[in-house]
């Protein structure tokens, strides 16, 4: 990141600015938005180094493996109950990291803004992207910023990638599920694509439903420190539930049989799928995780699991069976069985 | 959640399993088609059939408004958006229908055209007023259910003089496609269909009530359960249906009384009088032409009917012959008696409509139920 001679130019006008094309362009108002906007935020040792990378310290000897992830937020709208594209960007990529078994250590973020975004919401976004990151202990150590033309962006994208270490002693990985492996979920489903869909303009419902957006590494923590033989962990986003289950059945060439009436859901959660005719099988969370583990250590982890803030709904809600086909069914809180399918295209509303 | 989980207390199905298996005699069989797709969606999403004794068999019908939608009428959607310039409005489900060239409206608006998703006729007014430069087409269609709404945008159109908003209409009616089935060759003639007695439609009753019901039941000696769209009200349906065909009755019953009367809705019901009348004839897919099935724009509201803004011309497109679609959409065959099912034809790829829509015979199976198709297949 350039240095710029202090007192020359006028400080940017947060509250009435808005973002064009010259603070994507490398030259002075892309430094001083970097200098006035996202240092004072995001600050930190690695950021105050000032350079094109982050110089990071070598690992310690013990550290066993590094763990990568990345992940690009597109989120509308940008602002929503329970959080915003900021908070959501570092709390997207550390879970992503974090149910590798690993130890979130660092992140990098781009953004990609619309020329005309208002400089008072980037403020408020990145505000919120910092506060995550402390909260989280992870600090953003390196960054970029692109400004793309009017009705070429939707205000702003974030795109985070996350590093951190996993020891020796940690496997997980979506195909050692094995028959008899029990299925622990964290917390209820669903909240954060309702919160999001009740705030979309055609719909717009009041709702008591806020996203449900969290960091979930202390909480994987506490589940590793247990001792339980955790299999796999997987914190499912978009297509949720149905197509994370479907995707290490695949990997594990397993099938899974849930029970409906343990997956916990939220009664205005409920109310509104059922409202919009939606599966909360299929909506979006982003601070829950789904964990396969060996049925006899599954009671000790869900101990684990309630223990912690982030895990105190969490429940037992199936089982992993031999199956050549690979098929996760339900059995219904009604008293049937069905399949619980990958999610078709989009989730779409239903006519009748 | 109160006045739904009443009607899914899988105690209570229990309880009305047992009295199925009592009421049914093993000795013959019930063949009894559940006309709406609310009803199909609700057979496999909580697997009722698991409850149900050998001898009853469930046959899908017709009453999904996606999967009868013809493709000819999806590709004059199409050519509204991409060659027309219009902004055109409709429902989740219909923007994945398969249509000619390999495209869909999902397609059809990656290519460019300005195709958008409403949750109501209010929306798509909504949308024509806020473009007031660009014409706005609402690609209305459904049952009885969803006439009301788009007859009501229409007048609301009229009364504001708007300039730029007009209804492609294909909206359908539920007895003609009743009486076009009972009176099809298959099931009168060669009984190759056969067809006991009826799952009346939910929704559809609520606004034209369970009159139009009784002139086929008693002329057809075929019984008709009006019956709402949780699993233990098609449970009770069943059950009322048994009782009437081991008693030889044929009468229209009401199972959904906490919402359907005998005369429906009259409000919505003069409502759409005002507004449409009957089609000499409309395309069904899967049915063919089906005399006066169908609902059009009065000329009393010309200027609101794309079809007449437009000068659109109808032109049948037939489906891929690998399709059954039209066999299953007349209980002719069952989702898995299609070549193509499960194989060139899946949820993601559609090849027929019945896979498109989760109230379709097809995705239905697909997606809830086809492990019952493979041997051995268990917790």
């Amino acid at each position: 990141m350039s240095e710029i001679k202090k007192g020359y130019v006028r400080p940017l006008d947060i509250k009435h600015g808005r973002v064009d094309m010259s603070h994507g362009s490398g030259g002075r108002a892309m430094a001083q938005l970097i200098e006035e906007l996202f240092l004072p935020a995001f600050d930190n040792v690695f950021l105050r180094q000032g350079n094109d990378g982050a110089l990071l310290p070598p690992l310690p000897e013990e550290a066993g493996r590094m763990v990568v992830a990345t992940d690009a937020h597109v989120v509308a709208p940008l602002f929503f109950p329970g959080g915003d594209i900021g908070c959501l960007s570092v709390h997207g990529t550390i879970n992503d990291v974090a149910v590798m078994g690993a130890k979130p250590l660092y992140l990098a973020a781009s953004f990609v803004l619309e020329e005309g975004f208002p400089l008072a919401d980037l403020q408020r976004i990145v505000v919120s992207m910092a506060a995550a990151a402390r909260a989280a202990g992870v600090p953003i150590v390196t960054g970029d910023t692109k400004v793309v033309e009017r009705g070429k962006g939707d205000g702003v994208f974030i795109a985070t990638t996350g590093i951190g270490w996993v020891p020796h002693c940690v496997e997980l990985s979506g195909d050692r599920a094995r028959p008899g492996d029990a299925l622990l979920l964290s917390g209820c489903i669903g909240d954060h694509g309702m919160a999001i869909m009740s705030q979309r303009e055609s719909l717009a419902f009041d709702a008591p439903i806020e996203s449900d957006t969290a960091a979930l590494h202390e909480l994987i923590a506490s589940m590793l420190a247990c001792g339980a033989d955790i299999r796999c962990l997987r914190d499912p986003t978009r297509g949720w539930l149905a197509t994370t289950l479907n995707e290490i059945a695949r990997q594990s060439q397993v099938g899974m049989m849930l029970d409906e009436a343990a997956i916990p859901v939220k009664p205005a959660v409920d109310a509104a799928c059922e409202f919009l005719g939606l599966d909360p099988l299929y909506v979006a969370n982003e601070g829950k995780l789904v964990a396969v583990c060996a049925a006899s250590d599954a009671e000790r982890l869900l101990a684990a699991m309630r223990a912690h803030p982030l895990g105190r709904a969490a429940a037992i809600i199936g089982s992993v069976h031999a199956d050549p086909h690979q098929f996760v069914q339900m059995k219904t809180r009604f008293g049937g069985r069905r399949i619980v399918d990958w999610l078709t295209g989009e989730q779409l509303p239903r006519i009748c | 959640m109160k006045y739904v989980d009443e009607f899914r207390d899988g105690e209570l199905a229990k309880v009305l399993a047992a009295s199925i298996a009592r009421n049914v005699d093993p000795a013959r069989s019930y063949h009894l088609m559940e006309f709406c797709g609310g009803h199909t969606h609700a057979i496999s999403r909580y697997g009722l059939n698991d409850f149900l004794p050998p001898a009853v068999h469930m046959v899908h019908g017709p009453g999904c408004p996606v999967c009868v939608l013809p493709i000819g009428r999806i590709d004059l959607a199409i050519q509204l958006a991409l060659e027309r310039g219009a902004i055109l409005c409709s429902y989740g489900d219909t923007l994945r229908v398969p249509a000619s060239n390999g495209l869909s409206l999902l397609k059809a608006k990656a290519r460019g055209g300005n195709i958008r998703m409403v949750y109501s006729s209010a929306d798509a007014l909504k949308i024509a007023r806020d473009n007031p430069q660009r014409e706005v087409v609402f690609f209305a269609i459904g049952f009885e259910t969803t006439t009301p709404p788009t007859a009501l945008a229409i007048r609301q159109a009229h009364a504001e003089g708007m300039k730029n908003f007009s209804v492609l209409c294909n909206h359908v009616l539920t007895p003609a496609a009743i009486n076009h089935i009972l009176a099809s060759p298959e099931v009168r003639q060669y009984g190759t269909v056969p067809l006991d007695g009826f799952i009346g439609p939910a929704h559809v009753s609520t606004v034209i009530g369970s009159r139009p019901y009784e002139g086929f039941a008693a002329g057809y000696r075929k019984p008709v359960v009006i019956c709402g769209f949780e699993p233990l009200d098609v449970m009770q349906a069943i059950l009322m249906l048994v009782r009437q065909l081991n008693q030889g009755r044929a009468e229209v019953e009401n199972e959904f009384t906490r919402a359907v009367t005998r005369d429906g809705n009259l409000k919505a019901q003069a409502l759409v009088a005002e507004v449409f009348e009957t089609r000499d004839s409309f395309e069904w897919r899967g049915l063919g032409e089906v005399p006066s099935s169908a609902l059009q724009i009065r000329a009393a509201f010309a200027d609101f009917d794309a079809e007449r803004r437009y000068g659109l011309s109808y032109a049948p497109v037939p489906d891929n012959p690998a399709c059954e679609c039209g066999a299953i959409l007349r209980g002719l065959k069952k989702p898995q008696d299609c070549k193509i099912f499960g194989t060139a034809c899946t949820p993601e790829n559609p090849m027929g409509s019945c896979m498109v829509s989760s109230e379709g015979a097809c995705a239905a199976h697909y997606t809830y139920g086809r492990y019952k198709d493979i041997e051995g297949v268990t917790a």
